[in-house]
């Protein structure tokens, strides 16, 4: 017998069902309290032969089943009601009754998941999920047709010669010491096993991936897939001339879209008047469009200081005296109507935002040709702000 | 064999229990009659959710016995006896549906030649939704259960003096036919007196729905009776709370269950959103209606869910009478929900009415007489019973 090992336990098996409850019976009454069963199968009325109280793992699951409710619930609440609003199905952005089967599924992942590595964790003191009766004679027996009862080491009233007599009295027909290993394995990172883990997550994907694309498309399951439909850009018998999509009817227009009347003409300023009122809403549509059409020819400023580099004509100056004097209209008309080598913006820019363009650039200029008045007003604010 | 019979001393149950079945249905007689005399729409409303709750408890008592033999089940043996009593109630159903054959023209609008007439949709279902194929589809339903309730409960009965194991075989034999029979006329129970209330309504889980209170009901009636019974000596000595731990896990996973297919069927007429669908739960969502609503999710799926929820409350006897006797009425507040509201057909407001509270006494008083009955008549325990011991000496 090795006298270096550290002894786990005393393992005792027995035959029958019979025995090892009355066993655990007698082993709760000699006041043993370190002590385990191993059975083949779940053998009814052995949590209380063995002493034992209600399991504390289901207060793990309860707290984890409603932290994976709380969790979910309010990560939908923010991602659709409150960071990124889609309109899905006409529904409200807090559509609950939407949300409660995902809050449901979450609730019983958390739940089952936390209760399997809670229990793991727990009995098997992870990482180290090596435990002393891995391998041994015992436990194949007790993984087969045997019942096996183990009083561990630690336990306080434990005395080997006592044990030992104490199993023989209760009619066990093996008893065998089990010894810690001479060192600690951390068999979930043994290579072997990972790699178990590698091949099964491959495997179950695979399969997956199979049953849920390949499987279940067999004809005739395709699952609406095929259907005699009209598709976009798709040829169809149904119509005369074979074209599945429909023109519009002549001289639709699109929303924001309605043709300009003095396309290619010299400017109508008379006519184009600024319906727009340049409050800050108004202005900050037209700083962001004026950004993203208009700053890379003509700066960020409208100061003519291009990011092309040359590789496009320059876009002039907006801070010359023509341009300020230009009405409103003017400047909306080359922007509708494009000049010489500046395109038309007109497809991408509905009318009101080119006014609301044309409002930003007026601002634009008064910022580059500040008066004393207007700084003293800036100031002024700015102070106020400062105060407040 | 001896352990089971120094367990267990057939008698009678006290008087007091007839006594207060003839009074309920006494009382509830004659405000029932009182109340068809003073309005007798509402009446025939009020006393079909009393009978549908009525056969709740009787034909879902049968399934359970039914389940407990095709599941092979021992450890509900000791008290399947306490279901076979509850189903005894069956038979009556061919007299207590009469009162409701008459009042059909009160119940149902598709009754109505006139109301039928020119709509293409109930035209259409008129071959399925005409009087005389219902009152056939009813009592052919009614016949049905009785043949599987005589033929279960005799062989379950012969085996008391016979301990013939062969009779056992037969009545899984039984048992396996009748569930999948039960299931289809559960179905059509709930299409033809509930679903049919709104003529136009229509909802494929409905079947389901009404499927999940029946069985939810029956194993509150069960679970009650068992445990008044066992404290006042009537059953075996050796049930104990492991027995009862499973009937609460049972109520538990079944308050579970018609959450799911209640939710279900809302969220999809919900999500669909079509107005022939929507309808239905504007109608509950109407004037009081709306407040029975809330309360109906509150007492039917949250209170009894964390009132069941933990090991102490299913083996806590006095938790368990508490929630079965609330269960018994949240599964009659379910049955008002689904069937009054149809009878306000222009104006959805809630009105309360003594009326629909009488007739529960008469359904009550029947099942407790009829149980009485039978305890007279008949062992509380199936003494001979293979599975019997092996259902006392049930651990968790
Ligand atoms: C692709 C580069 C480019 C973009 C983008 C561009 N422009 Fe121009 N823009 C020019 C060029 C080049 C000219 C000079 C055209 C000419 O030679 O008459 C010009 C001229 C103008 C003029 C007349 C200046 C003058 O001195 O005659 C105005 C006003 C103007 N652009 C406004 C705008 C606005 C507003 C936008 C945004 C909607 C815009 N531009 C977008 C290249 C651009």
């Amino acid at each position: 017998m090795p006298d270096n090992k550290k002894l786990h336990s005393v393992a005792a098996l027995f035959n029958s069902v019979d025995e090892i409850i009355s066993a655990a019976k007698k082993t709760t009454a000699a006041g043993y309290k370190k002590f385990d069963v191993n059975t083949p199968y779940p053998v009814h009325g052995m949590d209380r032969a063995m002493g034992m109280g209600q399991s504390k793992i289901g207060f793990v699951t309860l707290f984890f089943g409603l932290f994976g409710a709380a969790f979910i619930f309010l990560f939908m609440w923010w991602s659709f009601a409150v960071s990124y609003n889609i309109v899905v199905g006409g529904k409200p952005f807090l559509a609950v009754p939407a949300f409660i089967p995902i809050t449901f599924e979450t609730t019983v992942l958390f739940a089952a998941i936390a209760t399997v590595v809670g229990m793991l964790a727990v009995y098997f003191k992870l990482p180290n999920n090596s435990h002393p009766l891995h391998d041994t004679d015992y436990m194949k027996a007790v993984s087969g047709d045997k019942f096996g009862l183990v009083i561990e080491a630690e336990d306080k009233q434990f005395d080997k010669a006592k044990v030992i007599e104490f199993l023989k009295g209760l009619g066990a027909y093996k008893i065998e010491d089990i010894y810690y290993p001479e060192q600690e394995k951390f068999r979930m990172f043994e290579p072997k096993f990972l790699l178990f883990l590698a091949i099964v997550a491959v495997a179950t994907s695979g399969l997956t991936y199979v049953t849920l694309n390949k499987l279940m498309y067999i004809t005739p399951f395709d699952w609406m897939d095929f259907q005699s439909k009209l598709t976009a850009q798709k040829g169809s018998n149904m119509f005369a001339n074979h074209e599945g999509m429909r023109p519009p009817v002549e001289g639709t227009v699109a929303r924001g879209f309605i043709p300009y009347p003095y396309k290619g003409q010299p400017m109508p300023v008379e006519v184009l008047s600024n319906p727009t009122i340049p409050t800050k809403q108004i202005l900050e549509l037209g700083k962001g469009k004026f950004l993203t059409f208009c700053s890379p020819c003509h700066g960020n400023f409208g100061e003519g200081e291009s990011r092309l580099r040359g590789q496009f004509p320059v876009g002039p100056t907006l801070h010359s005296d023509k341009i300020i004097n230009y009405p409103d209209g003017m400047i909306y008309h080359i922007i509708t109507n494009g000049q010489n080598a500046m395109p038309s913006y007109a497809p991408q820019i509905t009318r009101h935002e080119r006014w609301a363009i044309v409002d930003y650039i007026r601002v634009l200029q008064r910022a580059q040709n500040a008066k004393e008045s207007d700084l003293k007003a800036v100031n002024k604010e700015s102070v106020s702000n400062v105060q407040n | 064999m001896s352990k089971i019979e120094s367990g267990y001393n057939k008698k009678s149950l006290p008087n007091s229990v007839s006594k207060i079945g003839g009074t309920l249905l006494a009382i509830g007689l004659l405000l029932g009659i009182a109340g068809f005399l003073v309005d007798s729409y509402r009446a025939s409303y009020a006393y079909l959710v009393s009978f549908i709750f009525f056969l709740s408890i009787a034909v879902g008592s049968l399934f359970l016995v039914a389940l407990e033999y095709a599941a092979n089940a021992d450890w509900s043996t000791p008290f399947r006896r306490i279901s076979e009593f509850f189903a005894a109630s069956l038979p009556l159903l061919l007299i207590l549906v009469v009162p409701l054959f008459f009042n059909t023209s009160n119940l149902f609008l598709w009754s109505h030649a006139g109301y039928v007439h020119g709509d293409k949709m109930l035209e259409a279902k008129s071959a399925y939704l005409n009087t005389p194929f219902f009152m056939v589809r009813v009592i052919a339903i009614i016949l049905l259960w009785l043949f599987f309730y005589w033929m279960i409960t005799k062989n379950s009965r012969k085996q008391d003096e016979t301990k013939d194991q062969v009779l056992t075989k037969r009545n899984i034999t039984l048992s396996v036919i009748f569930i999948p029979v039960f299931a289809i006329t559960i179905t059509l129970t709930a299409i033809d007196w509930i679903m049919s209330l709104e003529s136009k309504w229509f909802s494929t889980i409905f079947g389901v729905y009404l499927f999940a209170g029946v069985v939810w009901c029956s194993l509150a009636a069960l679970t009650f009776s068992a445990i008044k019974l066992k404290e006042n000596g009537y059953l075996h000595s050796a049930i104990k709370e492991d027995h009862y731990y499973s009937l609460g896990t049972l109520m538990f996973a079944f308050t579970a269950f018609w959450g799911y297919i209640a939710f279900s069927q809302y969220m999809l007429v919900w999500y669909g959103n079509l107005p022939e669908e929507t309808f239905w739960f504007m109608q509950r969502w109407d004037g009081g209606w709306k407040f029975v609503s809330i309360l109906l999710i509150i007492t039917h799926f949250i209170v009894p869910f964390f009132g069941l929820l933990s090991y102490e409350a299913k083996t806590n006897v006095k938790r368990l009478k508490f929630m079965s006797v609330w269960i018994l009425c949240v599964h009659f507040l379910d049955m008002y929900w689904l069937i009054m509201p149809g009878m306000s057909r222009n104006n959805h407001a809630y009105s309360f009415s003594w009326i629909d509270f009488v007739f529960p006494l008469v359904f009550i008083g029947i099942l407790i007489l009829v149980f009485n009955k039978m305890a007279e008549k008949f062992n509380l325990v199936p003494v001979g019973d293979p599975k019997l011991q092996r259902g006392l000496n049930f651990h968790l």
